[in-house]
């Protein structure tokens, strides 16, 4: 499999020349390949959310190289960057960020407006989506007329609208109660397995970490430790307990093992 | 390709704040709507006034005596200028157009003058039929008044040319009086006879030879209603003399010129030519205008006023423009978390920048059709009121329209920007 994202050597500095100048990041590389589904922990002020904007191309980095599906970020205008992130990028966020009286199908279709798909192809495959994250009779609906989870499930049908090489889920459960949590978790888990989608997940909670394929722990903007978790999944799972990795289990009894 | 989108998404976007979009467009809506009405008005009146002007003429020279402006009224006796010397400048008819001066006129200019038409003012009077009475205003005419004062006939027959020449006591009423005094029975009421009374009670007896319709005019007839209202009676001017008026004189003279003459150079040069007269006279002096002069002279005053109109608006329009600006600032503030979600999923600062435009746009716009809508129907009630047709001007409704837009695109531009220049980072992690 090919790396999907590489990022080699990212240092990013804030309040460059200044007397404050604050270097967050010190110089971090990282590979992921097309179908992986990678978190990234740590605690607060670790520099997760940098490197999360520095891998969602909102933010460049002062120094270092990064490829993502075979574009050299480092070297895109504004509008190159804004186009990266329309066709390569699908973001999930923690408040939903869905466009308030705008109703779910229009949120889906919003990022095939900005890469110019026309009209009938939008409303079709938005529709597509929203059937895929079971939201398909909630079409309609406003933003406000629909529970945290629905509006999660809608953000997710949206990061999925031009088919992006990866979707980056900043704290996509931080806002939901473990069980409606539960279900956005499963849905990544089937774009992941279903759709072959790469999957980067911002989360501080070990727990949903521990449920995805590698776990890249970051601590004052270096990476401490990389655990590759595929062969070791299902052991780490009843060594941690818990209602959210019960839960996965279940799941798992229910699906028969299909897991690797 | 976006345009579509962006306009349904400020219109659902001034839908969720109806209160709010609907403050900031009252500067628009007043500007846009005084504008309009003013230019309805404007145009409504000067088109029925030079319509008004052209039937009377437009070629006919006037010529009037008239009180001297103030400053030559000072006296200036060595070389200290004292007040006017007495307040004796009422026009009396000692001052006014002799028959000699129109005779000497008209053999000066006989190669330009056609005809010369003066009206003699007897002034109110009195008719009197079985104890009924009617009040009116007494002129005594030549032929070519009815030329250019049209009246229409009911009943009987315009002055015959024997009227004029011999000064035969007949008269022509109007339908008003013959209201009064013959029950409105117009063929009852000619050929009879009338005693006419002039305020000095001096009594002649004339007989009814036509009878006209009565032209409402509105000014009059918030005066007076009814039988009370005073009209006007025509007789032949000769016969003016009656009431001691035996050397008749002329306030003013209305001339006719002949085909092909200018009749602006005309008016200078008979005002030229009646100066002499007046050279002694302090109080007054001699005027003379076309009807022409008069319409573009009233034109003119009407673009001064509604270009002063204009300019009040204009500042309206400004200020309205900068509360649309104020608004769209709140709103890019309130949507900044919106802007970078919508940045993150790939709008380019363009697009952010034509949503934002577009909506201080559409405002500006659905605030200039509220203000043109309203300013028809200001001009429209305006006009009515004046008594004239109303008739809104197109051009002006269009270019109104175009200005309003571009006030949104003017003042939207700035808050558009802001929108667009924002870093997506600080725009999603705003709260």
């Amino acid at each position: 499999m090919s790396s999907i994202i590489k990022l080699d050597n990212i240092i990013k500095k804030f309040y460059i020349g200044q007397p404050n100048e604050l270097e967050i990041l010190h110089g971090i590389s990282l590979e992921v390949e097309e179908g992986e589904f990678v978190s990234i922990v740590g605690p607060s002020g670790s520099g997760k959310s940098t490197l999360m904007n520095m891998i969602g191309v909102l933010d460049r980095p002062t120094s270092g190289e990064y490829i993502l599906d075979g574009i050299n970020v480092g070297k895109a205008d504004d509008s190159e960057l804004s186009k990266i992130r329309n066709q390569k990028i699908g973001f999930v966020f923690q408040t939903y960020n869905l466009i308030s009286k705008t109703n779910a199908l229009k949120n889906v279709e919003l990022p095939m407006l900005y890469a110019g798909i026309e009209k009938a192809e939008r409303i079709k495959r938005a529709k597509e989506l929203l059937e895929l994250v079971e939201m398909g009779d909630r079409a309609k609906h406003l933003p406000e007329e629909l529970s945290g989870g629905q509006k999660q499930r809608v953000a997710i049908a949206r990061a999925m609208a031009n088919d992006p090489a990866i979707i980056l889920a900043d704290e996509p459960t931080g806002a939901l109660d473990s069980k409606t949590g539960r279900l956005v978790m499963d849905l990544f888990h089937k774009l992941n397995k279903e759709k072959n989608k790469t999957i980067v997940l911002i989360t501080h909670s070990n727990e949903l970490a521990s449920e995805t394929d590698r776990i890249i722990s970051i601590r004052d903007g270096v990476i401490t430790d990389i655990k590759d978790n595929r062969n070791e999944r299902n052991e780490n799972i009843i060594k941690n307990g818990g209602i959210i990795t019960n839960v996965i289990e279940e799941k798992k009894n229910e699906e028969g093992g299909s897991d690797k | 390709m976006l345009l579509w989108e962006n306009i349904t998404l400020a219109i659902n976007s001034l839908l969720s704040n109806k209160m709010r979009a609907l403050l900031t467009m009252l500067g628009i809506i007043i500007g846009i709507g005084s504008v309009i009405a003013i230019i309805t008005v404007g145009d409504s009146l000067t088109l029925s006034v030079s319509e008004n002007m052209q039937a009377m003429g437009a070629n006919d020279v006037y010529v009037m005596v008239k009180a001297r402006s103030q400053e030559d009224e000072y006296s200036d006796i060595d070389g200290i200028k004292y007040g006017a010397i007495s307040n004796e400048s009422e026009i009396t008819e000692d001052d006014y157009l002799t028959d000699e001066m129109l005779k000497e006129m008209c053999e000066r200019f006989k190669d330009k003058i056609y005809a010369v038409n003066v009206q003699h003012s007897v002034g109110v009077g009195q008719v009197d039929l079985n104890n009924n009475t009617s009040n009116v205003n007494i002129y005594g005419v030549t032929a070519g008044y009815f030329i250019t004062n049209e009246i229409t006939l009911l009943g009987g027959h315009m002055f015959s040319q024997n009227d004029f020449k011999d000064g035969k006591n007949t008269a022509i009423v109007s339908d008003r009086l013959v209201n009064n005094l013959f029950n409105g029975e117009v063929s009852k009421a000619v050929g009879s006879e009338i005693e006419v009374k002039n305020s000095k009670n001096q009594m002649v007896n004339y007989t009814i030879v036509g009878v006209y319709e009565y032209q409402n005019n509105y000014m009059m007839g918030m005066m007076a209603s009814g039988d009370k209202i005073t009209t006007d009676l025509y007789i032949p001017l000769k016969s003016a003399s009656n009431f001691g008026h035996d050397d008749i004189k002329y306030p003013y003279a209305q001339i006719i010129t002949k085909v092909g003459v200018d009749s602006d150079d005309l008016a200078s040069r008979l005002k030229d030519f009646f100066g002499p007269y007046y050279n002694t006279n302090r109080k007054c002096e001699i005027t003379s205008f076309t009807m022409g002069s008069m319409v573009s002279m009233l034109t003119e005053m009407l673009s001064t006023i509604t270009l002063a109109i204009s300019i009040v608006a204009g500042i309206a329009l400004i200020v309205g423009g900068i509360g649309v600006m104020n608004i769209m600032l709140v709103s890019v503030t309130e949507r900044t978390r919106e802007i970078g979600t919508r940045k993150a999923l790939g709008a380019k600062n363009s697009s952010i920048r034509t949503q934002f435009i577009v909506e201080a746009m559409i405002i500006c716009l659905i605030g200039g059709i509220i203000g043109v809508i309203l300013g028809i129907i200001g001009g429209i009630i305006a006009s009515n009121l004046l008594g004239y047709p109303a008739k809104p001007s197109v051009p002006g409704i269009i270019i109104s329209l175009v200005f309003s837009m571009s006030i949104g695109v003017f003042f939207g531009y700035y808050p558009a920007n802001k929108a667009a220049k924002m870093n997506p980072i600080d725009a999603l992690r705003y709260e």
